[in-house]
This record gives structure tokens, C-alpha cells and sequence, in this order.
């Protein structure tokens, strides 16, 4: 009890002594003056600095966000154009190819038109040629057979005008009845 | 032999407090306490008005005065990073820091803690932030004082914080409401008389520990660098003058970090106990 005694006498002649006050002293004064100071202090601030600066900050960062969000659409966007603009050449590439192709082929099936009609025409011409030529022979033929005929006719004619005789007639006759005897 | 052994233990307390009564140790309170004047030694000593208010003593103290030096600057310092952003967006220089700690207060504090309905609640936060910030630097510089390490201030402080945090949470659940969720769901029923009276003393505690916490922060560390200041004029040596020398920049530069840190805790667990308050489910 004494040593505990003590120990409290210590404790107190520390804070006797110490400038006639004690850290935990409380001042009602100090009080007053705190509640004042700091509700003067938040008033004014809340008026003059954070509703400014709070509602700049937010703005601010509404700015940055719809930048942000504006850029990152416009980035699609042209990433979709990009993405267009080559799809777009890759179809005017094959369309270019599919244009060439077909006109190839158009010329080639032109060409083997072409040749065959110029085949078919020059076997047709061929074929009228030929049938001109026989038909010329034909008809020459035909008048050639006529003359020959007159000629012969005629030249039958002139020989029987010539040679008609009684005696060779006879003789001519016996002749061949005699060669049909034989036989 | 016990008997003999005590009166030896309680002799030499006796002599022990007779020497500390003759140490002075008042000029380390006396940088530490409140006073009616501001001591700037080799320029003269300003004294304080002495004022009266119906019989209570309302004098402007140093305390007052620094907590006033510390309310100016705030003032001329925010009014000047409101004004910088009408200018433009970028912050720069003086604004940056503010805003990196204003974001900070509104990021990492309010906006955790509270969640919705924390706008209404940024105005008291920050100004409790910067507030005790700039007493805790204040008492950092030569010739300063820490307001804040005064037991007054730091308890009407966390008084405020006190009527804050009920009125969000009277605001936010009604009166009957506020009080009916102190009580954790699910308790026996005969558990709720005691229950009740637990949380409402838990109310109280809470500011308790805020007021003690930074008063007790900012005072002990000054303590600690005046003593080992001190040291060299108790000791009569200059042997010491290195050794407390060091010590004392480094209490200094730990100070610092303190200062920074009881404002944080102090504007944290403010926020903290207004979330808690206001969303009574968790």
C-alpha cells in the first residue's frame, strides 16, 4: 500500500510541476472556440472550395470518361472501315479477276464461234461450189449430150445421105443375117 | 525481511519523487500545453487578449491562434485551387497536391466507407482532413504550435464527428429506425436490454478513441523530441548532442509521416463509423 502510495505521489508532483497544467486539462474556452473555428471553417469551405472543386473533379472525369468512350468508338469505327475498305478490295480485286475471266472466255467462245462460222461458211461455199460445179457439168453434160447428138444425128444424117445404096445395103444386110446364122 | 524490503522500495520512491519535484520539467509543457501567449523567444512574446463570456473564460489562447492560422491558409490555399480550375483541367503545382488529396479522401475513404449517399458526407471529411493536416504541419514548423495535440480540440473534434455520424444515421433510418439497428439481428430477446446499452455506450467509445488517439499521437511526439533535446541540457555534456541530435530528426521525420497518418485515421474511421451508421444491414 505504502509503494503504491508512492507511486501515485510521483505521479502527481510529475503533473504538479509541470507549468501549472496538465496535457489532459480541458479549457472549455478552447472549446468554444474549436466548435466555432471549425463550423466557420466548414461552411465556408463547403461554399468557397469543395462544391468548386468537387464538381470540376467530376466534370473533369466525365470529360476524360466520354473522351475516352468517344475515341474508343471512333477506334471501332475505323477499325470497321478498315475492315470494310479491304473487304472492299478483296471483292473489287475478285470482281476484277471474275471480269477478266469472263472475258476470256467470252473471247474464247467468240473465237470458236467465229471459227466455226467461218467453217460452217467456208464448208457451205464449198458445199454451193460443189453443187454449182455439178450442176455446171450437169447442165454441160446435158448440152454436150444434145450437140453430140445433133452432131451425130447430122453426121448420120450426111453419112446416110451418102452412103445410102442398094447393093451395099444388101450386101450389109446378108452380111449380118449370116453372122446370125452362125450363131 | 518483506516489511524491511518495501520500506527500502518505498524510500527510495520517496527520494525519487523528492528529485522530480525539484527537476523542472515545465519547459517541455510548455511547448506542448496551451498558453496565453506565442512565444517567439529571441523576437519577444506575443500575448493573448484575456476575454470573458459570462463567467467563462473564452481568452484566445495559442491553440486558437494556430487553429485560426490554419483555417486562413486553408481558405486563401482552397479558394485559390477552386479558382484554378476554371482555368483549365490540368492541375498543376499547388492544385495537384490538393486534388491528389482530395481524390484520395473521396477514392479511398468516403467512398468505400460510405458508398451511396457519400456526397453528403465529402464537405465534412474533407474538412476534417485537411483540417487536422494542417494543425499537425502547423505544429511541425518553428514557432509552431499543434492545435491538435491540445485534448480540447481533439475532443470537440470527435464530438463533431459524434453529431455527424447520429444525425446521417437518424437522417438515413429514421429515429426509431437508427436505434433498432444498433441491436444485432438475431439476439435472444433477453439479451436486448444489455445489447442496447453495450451499443450505446459503443456510440461513445468510438469518438473517445478518436479524440485520445490524435491527441495522444501529436502530443507524444513532441514530447519525445523535446526530451531527447533536453537530454543535452540535463546531461551538462555535449557528448549526447549527436546521439539526440539524430534521434530527434529522426522522431521529427517520423512525425511527419504521424501527422499525415493521424489525419487520415482520424477523417477514416470518421467515415468509417458514418458508414456504418448510415448502412445498419452490415
Amino acid at each position: 500500500m505504502k509503494t503504491l502510495s508512492y507511486f501515485l505521489i510521483l505521479a502527481f508532483s510529475g503533473g504538479e510541476h509541470a507549468g501549472g497544467g496538465s496535457p489532459l486539462d480541458v479549457n472549455p474556452g478552447l472549446i468554444l472556440w474549436t466548435v466555432v473555428t471549425f463550423i466557420f471553417l466548414l461552411l465556408i469551405l463547403k461554399k468557397l472550395a469543395w462544391k468548386p472543386i468537387l464538381n470540376s473533379l467530376n466534370e473533369r472525369e466525365n470529360l476524360i470518361k466520354e473522351s475516352l468512350e468517344k475515341a474508343e468508338v471512333a477506334r471501332k469505327e475505323a477499325e470497321k472501315l478498315i475492315a470494310e475498305n479491304k473487304l472492299n478490295m478483296q471483292k473489287a480485286e475478285e470482281e476484277a479477276q471474275k471480269i477478266i475471266e469472263q472475258s476470256r472466255d467470252l473471247a474464247e467462245k467468240l473465237k470458236a464461234q467465229i471459227l466455226d462460222e467461218s467453217k460452217k461458211t467456208a464448208d457451205k461455199m464449198l458445199q454451193d461450189a460443189k453443187a454449182e460445179i455439178e450442176r455446171k457439168n450437169s447442165e454441160a453434160f446435158v448440152k454436150l449430150k444434145e450437140q453430140v447428138a445433133d452432131i451425130a444425128i447430122n453426121a448420120a444424117e450426111k453419112i446416110l445421105k451418102e452412103n445410102l445404096d442398094k447393093n451395099l445395103q444388101l450386101k450389109i444386110v446378108d452380111k449380118y443375117l449370116d453372122e446370125i446364122n452362125k450363131n | 525481511m518483506y516489511s524491511n524490503q518495501e520500506h527500502i522500495v518505498a524510500d527510495t520512491l520517496k527520494q525519487v519523487a523528492e528529485t522530480a519535484k525539484k527537476t523542472d520539467t515545465s519547459w517541455i509543457m510548455h511547448h506542448v500545453l496551451d498558453a496565453n501567449e506565442i512565444d517567439l523567444t529571441p523576437f519577444g512574446i506575443i500575448h493573448l487578449p484575456h476575454i470573458n463570456l459570462f463567467g467563462l473564460d473564452i481568452s484566445i489562447t495559442k491553440h486558437v491562434v494556430f487553429m485560426w492560422i490554419a483555417m486562413l491558409i486553408l481558405i486563401f490555399v482552397l479558394r485559390k485551387v477552386a479558382k484554378s480550375y476554371k482555368n483549365s483541367f490540368v492541375p498543376k503545382g499547388v492544385t495537384n497536391l490538393t486534388e491528389t488529396l482530395i481524390l484520395f479522401v473521396r477514392d479511398e475513404i468516403a467512398k468505400p466507407t460510405i458508398g451511396k449517399g457519400y456526397e453528403n458526407f465529402l464537405p465534412y471529411l474533407l474538412t476534417v482532413f485537411f483540417f487536422i493536416l494542417t494543425c499537425n504541419f502547423l505544429g511541425l514548423i518553428p514557432y509552431g504550435s499543434t492545435a491538435t495535440g491540445n485534448i480540447s480540440v481533439t475532443a470537440t473534434l470527435a464530438t463533431i464527428s459524434f453529431f455527424v455520424i447520429q444525425i446521417g444515421g437518424i437522417w438515413k433510418n429514421g429515429f426509431f429506425g437508427y436505434f433498432k439497428g444498433l441491436l444485432p439481428h438475431g439476439i435472444p430477446a433477453w439479451l436486448i436490454p444489455i445489447m442496447f446499452v453495450v451499443e450505446l455506450l459503443g456510440l461513445f467509445t468510438k469518438p473517445f478513441a478518436l479524440a485520445i488517439r490524435l491527441f495522444a499521437n501529436m502530443t507524444a511526439g513532441h514530447i519525445v523530441i523535446l526530451a531527447l533535446i533536453g537530454l543535452i541540457f540535463i546531461l551538462h555534456t555535449y557528448i549526447v548532442v549527436p546521439i539526440s541530435i539524430a534521434f530527434a530528426l529522426f522522431i521529427f521525420l517520423l512525425e511527419i509521416l504521424v501527422a499525415l497518418i493521424q489525419a487520415y485515421i482520424f477523417t477514416m474511421l470518421s467515415s468509417l463509423f458514418i458508414g456504418m451508421a448510415v448502412h445498419q444491414e452490415h
